[in-house]
């Protein structure tokens, strides 16, 4: 048996003696165990035709198109459904296979509109394939298209009843928006019960415009004879999921994103990653260099038109501009010393620029005040993994999940700020798995939970502290682990005996019962998985927050294997690898603190310069010192504290009593605002450069475009800095910068280029060139000093400000779905700020009776810091007490009422609480207006 | 107590009391000898029971005429897993209305055959899927139920033999594709009606993932009398391959019209012209659908032939559910078939192509040509498009909806020239 052509062989086939062998239209061929006869002959380079079926996707074998005729059967089999058995007689060129194949396909012809959707729609390709006429049948009455969702056009006159739209709505993403009604001829794909998709609870992901063959779902707006000229791989530029995506591109421009069958996504993407790549196009994008005009004061109350930079700036060259920046901040450093100095570089950027900007600032400007947004979401997270468990990133991939029998969401709203992990947590909830959903806010995943705990804002503690006491006194606790893998056991059971949960009922809210329940189930199942977010990590005891959740995964020795361990999400798209390389005041590239002589010598000797031996400024604590006047001069690449930071007017002032402030961005941001110089930079799909997602997979992002006028990538912006700055710099690109980043950062050193240009992801750690790179962590033991976990105790902490009479309301902040972070990005791409335009305040219905507000009214918010107005909207995901707030609304800046109290260990501020009034307002500002001109907060 | 209508040469076993309200009740039903099959069951054990079934030739009465006992030797016998058994009582083909007769009538003949297969075959749960229209069969049965499981004959410990079964009413919410054995699974879960693609079969994957068998309640209503009487008394009856009694629906223009119960194998002219009185009105027969709707016509001089699974294939047709649809000489054989077909367009679910697509073409077509306007090409469209949807679909209504257009096309083709040439056809008026 030797007919099997070699050149169609694969490598890594299965042996033989597992291959099933049949023949297909005469030619013996092999399958798999798992392939069906269409996959099969696929793999053989033998095309059947098909239409519901499609590569990914759960075959259902409705639209008969791939019919074959197996010998011995009467009824002809969906070839994308069936199993060969051995020594099976299938045909799929048969007369008879055939003609049923084009009736199928003509049938279906008949209806489609006389111009095409998509130039490639699927139909007509498999049309010519079978060479079917014009179809014997005239077209029925069609239905009119439904224009009614920004990001998606339907036109269901294209539809062909596939389903694949059904499968990828309610089967992938799990959002159960898009059914098949109607039966017959009648049959037809309707959105929740038949209303128009704009109004239906569609999320706007477009797994279904994905998924369509025909163009029936197409992107708004894309024509259909928008023929790409090019596809470039690459990734999201939005969240820490690290989907990859493909950018098509025509006479220069990106027409549409999709998604890439990455390990993060597996080809999904979410209404951002989507659909907000607009945003590049904006034409409030800078693309000339400008420098501040003379006597323009900066004033903090006061921000500037980002559409009227020139009210403020003059163009300048890059020469110009660049000796400008550089000079006065070189002038700031020889006058006063590096610490008068820092820095702020960015997660969205790439490893390479993140490594460079570090290098930059501490050989430089010579001092370690470099910092970066991870000190806003996840500081006091890896303070205590660091702390504990000797490692500051995720112990197990997201995907994980589908291993797992139980996991805990808590403090995170996976389908809003990482929406595709949050596909496939629900794929594995519906194959089985238990989710254990605590926050304070009862999010969408409570639709699918186990338990949904909605305990009392900043009760964290006591919620974990009940469970773990639950588990120590039930006997539920992994003895082996803990005497083989943990130190510190007996100090806690002595530290828990007040955390019972009868005790902590009153506390956190929960029934005593409850917190029991969900105790025993996380850790009596097989495999227990813990993911969170910010609602875990910034509060004042954010750090001891998450010392409960290593403590909980420790004494039941749910890490180390599949399907367990500890998964902070993290939030931008670059955080991991930002911080991986070193762009945090505390340690240098790979987490080595500045302190230790031995790696700044190490550093020293890489860079060779001398190095600050102490530990710079933290984000917050360098706004203090600005306004303090001890930082006198900063340079910021692609961060927007004057919309991210606490006390907003507090930082504002800052930033505008800086003598000296260099902004690289793509708008004139709300930072940029308060610049004396503005360097107009790229955008993401505009430069090539690697990036980390939550999963510690290094991934490559690829560029696409190019940057518009005279912006430049942001790499060549830091170098020609450097140069100014005195050091002599010659990277010829982002390839250059990795090769040293590999020597930096020795968890990196067996990453190769060559090797993310092949393969696209590579995970660390991965030592040594050719390591498979590890997604599980810690299974055999900790990268502490002992080799042990650590168990650190904690007792309750209060929320830094509580609610009194005066401020009887909690402020929880965070994000939505269409809008990421401080908008600067989102609100500038027409699809998202379509969808959500309007700077909005989330309340309890109960509440918003009580306080005789009706949805829609204009709503103020006051703190002790400031005060802000904007439409309520009930949401009875909020609890009673709350108030949530979106921080991506510059007309209603969320963070103007925050409180600046940091976490002692993390130095994280409390965005999660704060003690808020509520009354109604008369105005409410207008979406219309919101990069434009807008009336700015005052102080309160 | 007046049932419309006996004849003195049918073999009464299922259909004894048809017509007696009184049998409905248990006690009455018990006196007349009901449930001690269930008894008798409950000491054989399971593979007695299955192997006694199979002894009897019993075919499933269902349509597709698949030996019961085989069908039950299919489920496993050790999966660990719970087992279901449904009740197919979604009986809702043109032409058809046994089941709905035996629902009402016998309540508890069905719910002890029920019983005795549940047994048979391991299962814990028989659930009885009833077609939604069924209004005062699912009051009879529900009551029914009731009563059982006041006597102990269903839910826990059975008759003190230590067996449970319970046993529920589920009305489906009308489509007759819920009727398909894999859509009544899929309807019972709560999901959209609609055929499931096989393999996996339901005794390895059915209801709720778990090995089901489904039976028609005609099948599992003759089992009792199998149990009670031995497979070799119940092959006494009908022929050597289509063993026992059948229920024969009657409708159309007949004398006489309604349920007889016969042995298989008995003559279609007999039936229709004896024990049915023949056609009113001194009008010709014209054409016989010899088993539902879904079956190809036969026409006048086609019906001297045995009523059993193998003859009537024979003679190009298939005995289905041995629903029998008399048509005389005024009917119009195009409008006949075009509104059979539209029950199918109607009710097709609309999942494969060439079913969702291709009926609602047959319709339109045979709509073009019984109002003149359609050509000779037609016709072979009509053909090409019910050839290719036979056997190319995840179930068989598509080929249901084929049968009546080829068959009659075949045989009455002058009737759709006539019309296609601007004459009003052969028949004057329309069947009422």
């Amino acid at each position: 048996m030797s007919s099997t052509n070699g050149s169609t062989a694969i490598q890594g086939t299965a042996p033989s003696a597992e291959t099933i062998r049949f023949t297909l239209d005469g030619l013996e061929i092999d399958a798999r165990p798992d392939e069906t006869i269409l996959q099969a002959a696929e793999r053989h380079g033998i095309e059947i035709p098909r239409l519901c079926y499609t590569e990914g996707m759960r075959a259902d074998g409705n639209c008969r198109a791939c019919v074959v005729e197996i010998a011995g059967e009467r009824v002809l089999a969906p070839s994308c459904c069936r199993k060969p058995a051995p020594g099976m007689e299938v045909r799929a060129t048969s007369e008879r296979a055939r003609k049923s194949q084009r009736m199928v396909v003509e049938l279906l012809l008949s209806d489609m509109p006389a111009e095409a959707h998509r130039h490639d729609s699927e139909l007509d390709y498999w049309a010519r394939f079978l060479e079917v006429g014009r179809p014997r049948f005239a077209p029925r009455p069609q239905p009119a298209p439904d224009a009614s969702h920004p990001a998606i056009l339907v036109r269901l006159d294209a539809c062909i009843q596939c389903t694949r739209c059904v499968r990828a709505c309610r089967e992938e993403q799990v959002n159960d928006v898009i059914g098949y009604a109607g039966r017959g001829a009648n049959a037809r794909i309707v959105f929740d019960l038949e209303d128009p998709m704009g109004q239906s609870s569609c999320v706007g992901c477009g797994e279904c415009v994905q998924a369509c063959p025909t163009g029936a779902l197409m992107p708004a707006g894309l024509a259909a004879d928008a023929v790409p000229e090019r596809k470039v791989d690459s990734l999201c530029p939005y969240c820490g999921v690290g989907c990859q995506t493909t950018f098509h591109v025509r006479n220069g421009r990106i027409i549409q994103v999709e998604g890439r069958n990455g390990p993060a996504n597996h080809g999904r993407l979410c209404v951002k990653g989507r659909f907000g790549f607009d945003y590049v196009y904006h034409p409030e994008r800078l693309t000339k260099p400008l420098i501040r005009r003379e006597g323009v004061p900066k004033d903090p109350h006061r921000l500037l038109d980002p559409a009227n930079p020139l009210a403020a700036f003059r163009e300048a060259t890059w020469e110009e501009a660049l000796d400008l920046a550089a000079r006065r901040l070189r002038e700031i450093r020889d006058t006063y010393g590096g610490g008068a100095l820092a820095g702020f570089g960015s997660a969205k950027g790439s490893n390479e620029e993140a490594y460079l900007f570090q290098k930059l600032v501490r050989t430089g400007f010579g001092t370690n005040n470099v910092d970066h947004c991870t000190r806003l979401c996840h500081a006091s997270s890896v303070a205590a993994l660091l702390e504990c468990i000797g490692s500051g990133a995720v112990s197990n991939p997201v995907s994980d999940v589908q291993y797992a029998d139980v996991f805990i969401v808590i403090g995170s709203n996976p389908t809003v700020n990482h929406p595709v992990a949050a596909t496939f947590m629900k794929n594995a909830i519906e194959r089985g798995a238990k989710l254990i959903l605590m926050d304070p806010r009862r999010s969408e995943l409570a639709r699918l939970a186990t338990y949904s705990l909605q305990f009392k804002p900043g009760t964290d503690v006591a919620v974990l502290n009940a469970m773990i006491y639950t588990i120590i006194e039930e006997g539920l606790v992994n003895e082996e682990f803990v005497a083989n893998r943990t130190e510190g056991f007996e100090e806690l059971k002595r530290r828990i005996r007040p955390y019972s949960p009868e005790a902590m009922s009153a506390v956190c809210g929960i029934p005593a019962e409850t917190l029991r329940e969900v105790a025993r189930l996380y850790a009596t199942s097989r495999a227990s998985m813990i993911f969170w977010g910010m609602g875990v990590s910034q509060h004042t005891h954010g750090t001891d927050n998450a010392r409960c959740l290593i403590t909980l995964a420790l004494i039941t020795g749910q890490i180390g294997r599949r399907g367990t361990g500890l998964h902070p999400l993290r939030g931008q798209n670059n955080v991991q690898g930002a911080s991986d390389v070193g762009l945090i005041p505390m340690v240098y590239p790979d987490y080595r603190s500045v302190e230790n002589p031995e790696t700044r010598a190490f550093f020293e000797e890489l860079w060779g310069t001398e190095l600050d031996p102490k530990k710079g400024l933290t984000v917050v604590e360098i706004m203090d010192a600005a306004k303090a006047g001890r930082i006198r001069g900063m340079y910021i690449m692609g961060e927007n504290p004057a919309m991210s930071d606490p006390d907003l007017n507090h930082a504002r002032e800052a930033l505008a009593s800086l003598d000296w402030l260099v902004v690289q961005d793509l708008f004139l941001t709300e930072t940029a605002s308060f610049a004396d110089v503005i360097l107009p930079a790229s955008a993401f799909p505009e430069k090539t450069g690697t990036f980390t997602n939550t999963d510690r997979r290094v991934q490559l992002g690829r560029q696409a475009i190019d940057p518009p006028g005279d912006a430049r990538q942001d790499l060549w912006i830091i170098q020609e800095m450097a140069r100014r700055l005195g050091l002599d710099w010659n990277y010829g690109g982002p390839r250059d910068v990795f090769e040293e980043i590999r020597k930096a950062t020795p968890s990196y050193a067996g990453i190769t280029w060559e090797r993310l240009e092949r393969e696209s992801a590579v995970t660390f750690p991965c030592r040594n060139e050719g390591d498979p790179g590890e997604e599980v962590l810690f299974t055999e033991r900790f990268p502490t000093p002992s080799g042990r976990g650590k168990i650190v105790p904690v007792d309750l902490t209060p929320p830094d400000e509580l609610p009194d009479d005066e401020y009887p309301y909690v402020l929880i902040t965070g994000r939505l779905l269409e809008h990421w972070h401080t908008g600067a990005m989102t609100r500038r791409s027409n699809v998202l700020d379509a969808i959500e335009p309007v700077p909005t305040a989330y309340l309890h219905p109960a509440e918003l009776a009580r306080l005789g507000i009706e949805e829609s009214d204009g709503v103020a918010l006051e703190t002790r810091r400031g005060r802000i107005t904007l439409a309520a909207r009930a949401d009875l995901a909020v609890p009673k007490g709350a108030v949530f707030v979106p921080f991506c609304w510059v007309e209603a800046a969320a963070n103007i009422l925050t409180n600046p109290a940091l976490d002692p260990f993390g130095k994280i501020p409390e965005f999660k609480y704060c003690a808020v009034k509520i009354s109604r307002a008369e105005r409410v500002p207008q979406g219309e207006a919101a990069i434009g001109e807008h009336e700015l907060a005052t102080r309160a | 107590m007046a049932y419309p209508y006996r004849h003195e040469r049918e073999t009464r076993i299922l259909s004894e009391y048809f017509g007696d309200p009184e049998a409905r009740r248990l006690a009455v039903w018990r006196a007349r000898g009901g449930y001690a099959a269930l008894e008798k069951a409950l000491n054989m054990g399971p593979d007695a029971v299955i192997e006694e079934v199979k002894k009897s030739g019993l075919r499933g009465r269902g349509g597709a005429g698949f030996p019961t006992g085989v069908k039950w030797s299919f489920m496993p016998k050790d999966s660990g897993k719970p087992h279901y058994l449904l009740i197919n009582a979604d009986e809702s083909e043109p032409g058809a209305f046994k089941d709905r007769e035996l629902l009402r009538w016998t309540p508890h003949q069905v719910i002890e055959g029920a019983l005795i297969g549940a047994y048979a075959i391991r299962a814990q749960h028989v659930y009885i899927y009833m077609r939604g229209e069924f209004f005062e069969p699912a009051q009879i049965v529900a009551r029914a139920i009731e009563e059982a499981y006041e006597a102990g004959l269903a839910g826990k410990d059975i008759l003190g033999a230590g067996v449970n079964i319970d046993v529920t009413l589920h009305l489906g919410a009308g489509a007759y594709i819920c009727g398909e054995e894999t859509a009544l699974m899929n309807s019972l879960e709560g999901r959209r009606g609609q055929p499931r693609i096989k393999p996996p079969f339901p005794a390895a994957v059915g209801a709720f993932g778990m090995p089901t068998t489904i039976n028609n309640v005609e099948t599992v209503s003759t089992v009792p009398h199998i149990i009670k009487n031995g497979g070799d008394w119940y092959r006494s009856f009908g022929t050597e391959k289509s063993p026992g009694t059948k229920l024969f629906n009657m409708s159309g223009h007949l004398v006489r019209r309604g349920n007889f119960e016969l042995p298989l194998g008995f003559n279609l002219k007999e039936l229709i012209y004896d024990v049915c009185g023949g056609i009113p009105d001194g009008r010709k027969l014209k054409a016989v659908i010899p088993g539902g709707s879904s079956v190809p016509i036969l026409s006048a001089d086609e019906i001297d032939i045995p009523m059993d699974y193998e003859s009537v294939a024979r003679a190009g047709s298939m005995l289905g559910t041995a629903s029998v649809i008399v048509m005389d000489d005024r009917t119009n054989i195009v409008k006949t078939v075009r509104r059979i077909v539209e029950f199918y367009a109607h009710e097709s679910c609309g999942q494969c192509t060439p079913c969702r697509e291709g009926t609602a073409w047959l319709v339109k077509i045979l709509r073009r040509i019984e109002s003149g306007q359609g050509t000779e090409a037609d016709l072979d469209t009509l053909l090409d498009l019910g050839r290719n949807m036979t056997g190319t679909t995840i179930c068989v209504l598509s080929d249901s909806a084929a049968a009546p257009v080829a068959s009659s096309i075949k045989k009455f083709r002058e009737e759709y020239l006539a019309l296609i040439r601007g004459g009003k056809g052969s028949a004057a008026t329309v069947a009422a």
